[in-house]
């Protein structure tokens, strides 16, 4: 099976017919060992378009949001709705383990490739069918985007500043969110099958993607009626009287940046001693001196007057400020001090707990002339080999030769003719 | 009932706050037994926090601490004294799958660690997860999701160029490593039957957090760009944003990607004049112009509910959805009809609303029957039926504290 190395779905072949709305689960499927086959329409994939870009040069073969969601799989085109696709294509569900597709619902079915249809060509087979709102229901066919989705699902009215819009998150998450579930729900049904042979559809909703990832909304607004909102850099905290209403601020700035670092203490022992070092460390500097014999672990959010914690908040800005992100991040790594920077692409890039887990795996691109480093796999597996991807991206119809040639045994003249049908 | 994808799979968990939780009850809700140890003495924190029912704090009121245990088993069990250990020995012989998401070296000083697992049940799926994985400089990192968050390069992406970044209040890393080890976990149970191997996994949140951000990352690898928060823009779609509508606090997201739903969206808007000025007629006009375009949509849909945008628009094919907040997620009727929320009656806190997983399987659907359990309410069914205990056996554990019953923490987290 392609060359893949060992691992947990080595030996398992998957279709993916998805655009960007499911492209991650394909890719998932393919880090742990599957052989994708990435099918596309004739001319490349649409996601093909999404940037950023390779040098920023706007080119089908050279979005780094392709080469990231398609690492690991091969590719063909084929164009499905002709009658000669159609025919090809239940050739290779035939042989294959998984059909992933992101189309509207309906549209496989009107195509005569439903579940149904694919169930007859082969009982085993299992289809993912990723999309928006799921495969029924009122909003099925709602047009859908990013922002509208994570404000569908709950997530923009988690952040957001009181006197602006709410905010979404600031790099797409929902059509991830969506392929994450789509590999769980992939692997539940790969057990089912392997246990009983029987294969079946798996239908995903983005939209509940993302309200599993809205906690505490649900449950604040189910027991306590509350609606919960974003409140720019602090998180509210709601006091029974005669407490006024606290703003807990969660980022600080310092001396290069912004750092997470709530000030706390408390039940949580690591809360009081990592206050209690940094407290310290600023006694040592002639700063925070009134906080010397403040009692950390009597410290409590819930009853300590408004304008007392405001103070402890105002001088503890005052210290970070005279820290970079890097002196801070040594605190946390050397004196469980629970202070990270808030990141930039650089500062993650950089991390030193990613370099000393060796998270980063480089993929060769031979057509650029160099190797580009990709995240790895956020799971280490006893036994099995470091996760290495074992191929860049395809390129438009890349594998077409090897698996039409190769596997289906279509002809030269075959494959001529399929070509000016526009058919692959 | 339909048979269950997870039928027969036994799973225990040593797992407190989110994540761990979250991977048990993926599991859970598709027929695996899950068995969670807890104990009174040292409460999971996510028990002591807000928000309780009625207002009442204690560890069987805390809600949110029951939000990640649909369909699990909970037990009441010391594993600092030696005899609560040899009852967790017991619990790893029976089990498939262990999940624990400790602190690293804490599982190791019960002898409960992988190495110790194996031990008992030499085909053992061990999994640990945490914030920053089980080695590195940062591996004892206590913190919580929106520390990851942040550290993973999602705050600096999120808020406005002009103010500060915004943190993650949802944790968003929480909420991608359970489904990704969830599933790895599965593809290891089948790797052992198969190869008659276990397995240990080490899944760091933050490292799962990173590949969501792979787009942002490898635009700095490659081309040096360090990318900054700007809002709800996009960087290719004009109009994108959030525009205000009537009533309090009300909002509807709009998004276009092409010519079409442009179009779509003037009808909708009734054509007015400005739409067919030269610099909103093309897509690069209305990207120069964004800020004057954000106005005018928004003095649009001011006038109407966020419900009837979403209605128009959606009819003339335009992206665009409600900014639902809290309230909206109980009554929308899509999640409705995917039966997101199951409202289960829970012991103390009755009727209280879980969630179900995001997708729906065909032949084996999720079945969500049983709402969290309290500390310990389980005791009994386990500890006799599953473990094989005696009466008088259990009665002894009782008396010596092993299987514990009261707690003296605070019943409130303090912070």
């Amino acid at each position: 099976m392609a060359n893949q190395q060992e691992s947990l779905l080595s030996g398992y072949r998957v279709l993916d017919l998805t655009d960007e709305k499911g492209l991650l689960c394909g890719k998932l499927l393919g880090d742990l060992g599957a052989d994708v086959i990435k099918i596309e329409p004739p001319g490349g994939d649409a996601a093909r378009n999404i940037g950023p870009f390779y040098k920023d040069i706007p080119h089908p073969e050279k979005s780094l949001f392709w080469f990231f969601t398609n690492l690991n799989k091969r590719g063909i085109t084929l164009d499905i709705e002709t009658p000669d696709g159609k025919e090809i294509f239940k050739r290779l569900v035939r042989g294959a383990d998984f059909v992933i597709e992101s189309f509207e619902p309906g549209y496989m079915g009107s195509l005569s490739l439903g579940y149904e249809e694919l169930e007859k060509v082969n009982p085993r087979i299992i289809m993912t069918s990723i999309t928006p709102f799921g495969q029924g229901g009122p909003y099925a066919h709602y047009k859908a985007s990013d922002l509208v989705v994570e404000a569908m699902g709950g997530l923009v009215r988690m952040f957001g500043e009181l006197d602006r819009p709410p905010n979404r998150i600031g790099a797409p998450q929902v059509y991830f969110l969506g392929g994450l579930h789509g590999f769980t729900g992939s692997m539940l049904a790969h057990y089912h099958r392997e246990m009983t042979g029987e294969g079946q559809h798996v239908g995903v909703s983005c939209q509940q993607a993302v309200a599993l990832a809205t906690p505490p909304v649900i449950v604040v607004q189910d027991i306590m009626g509350f609606s919960f909102r974003g409140l720019g850099s602090s998180s509210i905290y709601p006091r029974a009287a005669p407490h006024e209403m606290l703003m807990l601020r969660l980022h600080y700035r310092c001396k290069d940046g912004h750092v997470f670092a709530p000030l706390l203490g408390g039940a949580q022992a690591g809360m009081v001693k990592s206050t209690r070092t940094v407290v310290e460390k600023a006694n040592r500097e002639g700063m925070m001196l009134e906080l010397k014999d403040y009692d950390w672990k009597a410290h409590d959010t819930s009853t300590i007057p408004k304008e007392r914690y405001d103070r402890l908040q105002e001088l503890w800005q005052e210290y970070l400020l005279t820290k970079t992100k890097a002196e801070l991040l040594k605190w946390a790594a050397e004196e469980e001090v629970l202070i990270l920077p808030v990141s930039d692409a650089k500062d993650t890039v950089e991390s030193p707990q990613l370099a000393a887990r060796e998270f980063w795996v480089e993929v060769e691109h031979p057509e650029l002339g160099e190797a580009i480093t990709y995240p790895g796999w956020p799971i280490k597996m006893s036994g099995l080999p470091p996760y290495q991807p074992q191929r860049r991206a395809p390129l438009i119809g890349e594998h077409n030769k090897e698996i039409y040639e190769g596997e289906l045994s279509l002809s030269k003249e075959q494959l001529a003719i399929l070509k000016a049908h526009g058919v692959i | 009932m339909a048979k269950q994808a997870l039928e027969g799979v036994k799973v225990v968990e040593f797992t407190w706050v989110i994540v761990g939780p979250a991977i048990g009850r993926e599991l859970a809700s598709h027929g695996a037994t899950v068995v969670r140890v807890e104990c009174h003495r040292r409460p999971d924190m996510l028990r002591t926090a807000m928000p309780f029912k009625d207002g009442i704090t204690d560890i069987n009121h805390g809600a949110f601490g029951m939000f990640y245990h649909t369909n699990k088993k909970s037990i009441s069990l010391d594993l600092n004294m030696p005899k609560g250990q040899e009852v967790a020995r017991r619990l790893v012989a029976w089990a498939d799958v262990v999940i624990e998401s400790m602190t690293p070296g804490s599982m190791a000083a019960l002898g409960l660690d992988y190495k110790g697992c194996k031990k008992i049940k030499p085909d053992i799926i061990y999994c640990s997860t945490t914030q920053m994985g089980q080695t590195g400089p940062l591996a004892r990192f206590g913190g919580f999701g929106a520390a990851g968050a942040a550290y993973a390069g999602f705050s600096h992406l999120t808020g406005w160029p002009d103010r500060d970044p915004l943190p993650l209040l949802n944790n968003q890393p929480d909420h991608i490593a359970p489904y990704l080890t969830a599933g790895t976990i599965i593809g290891a149970l089948l790797y052992r039957r198969k190869t008659g191997k276990g397995m240990y996994l080490d899944n760091s949140q933050l490292e799962s957090a990173v590949g969501f951000l792979a787009p942002v990352i490898l635009d700095y690898m490659v081309n040096g760009h360090i990318a900054c928060r700007k809002g709800n823009r996009d960087p290719y779609m004009a109009p994108h944003g959030v525009y205000p509508c009537r009533g309090a606090d009300r909002w509807v997201a709009i998004a276009i990607s092409n010519e079409e739903e442009w179009e779509g969206l003037c009808c909708v808007m009734g054509n007015p004049e400005w739409t067919r000025e030269p610099k909103f007629s093309t897509v690069l006009g209305r990207k120069e112009n964004e800020e004057e375009l954000d106005r005018l949509i928004g003095d649009w849909t001011k006038d109407y509910t966020a419900e009837q945008i979403m209605a128009m628009t959606q009819d003339a094919g335009v992206p665009c959805g409600v900014v639902q907040n809290a309230e909206d997620l109980f009554s929308d009727p899509q999640l409705k009809h995917r039966q997101h929320l199951r409202f289960l009656e829970q012991k103390v806190i009755g009727r209280m609303a879980f969630e179900a997983p995001a997708y729906h399987l065909s032949k084996t659907p999720n079945h969500i029957w049983k709402a969290a359990p309290c500390l310990g309410e389980d005791n009994e069914y386990v500890y006799k039926e599953i473990l094989g205990y005696s009466e008088d056996e259990i009665a002894d554990l009782l008396a010596e504290g092993v299987i514990t019953t009261e707690t003296d923490v605070p019943s409130v987290l303090t912070f």
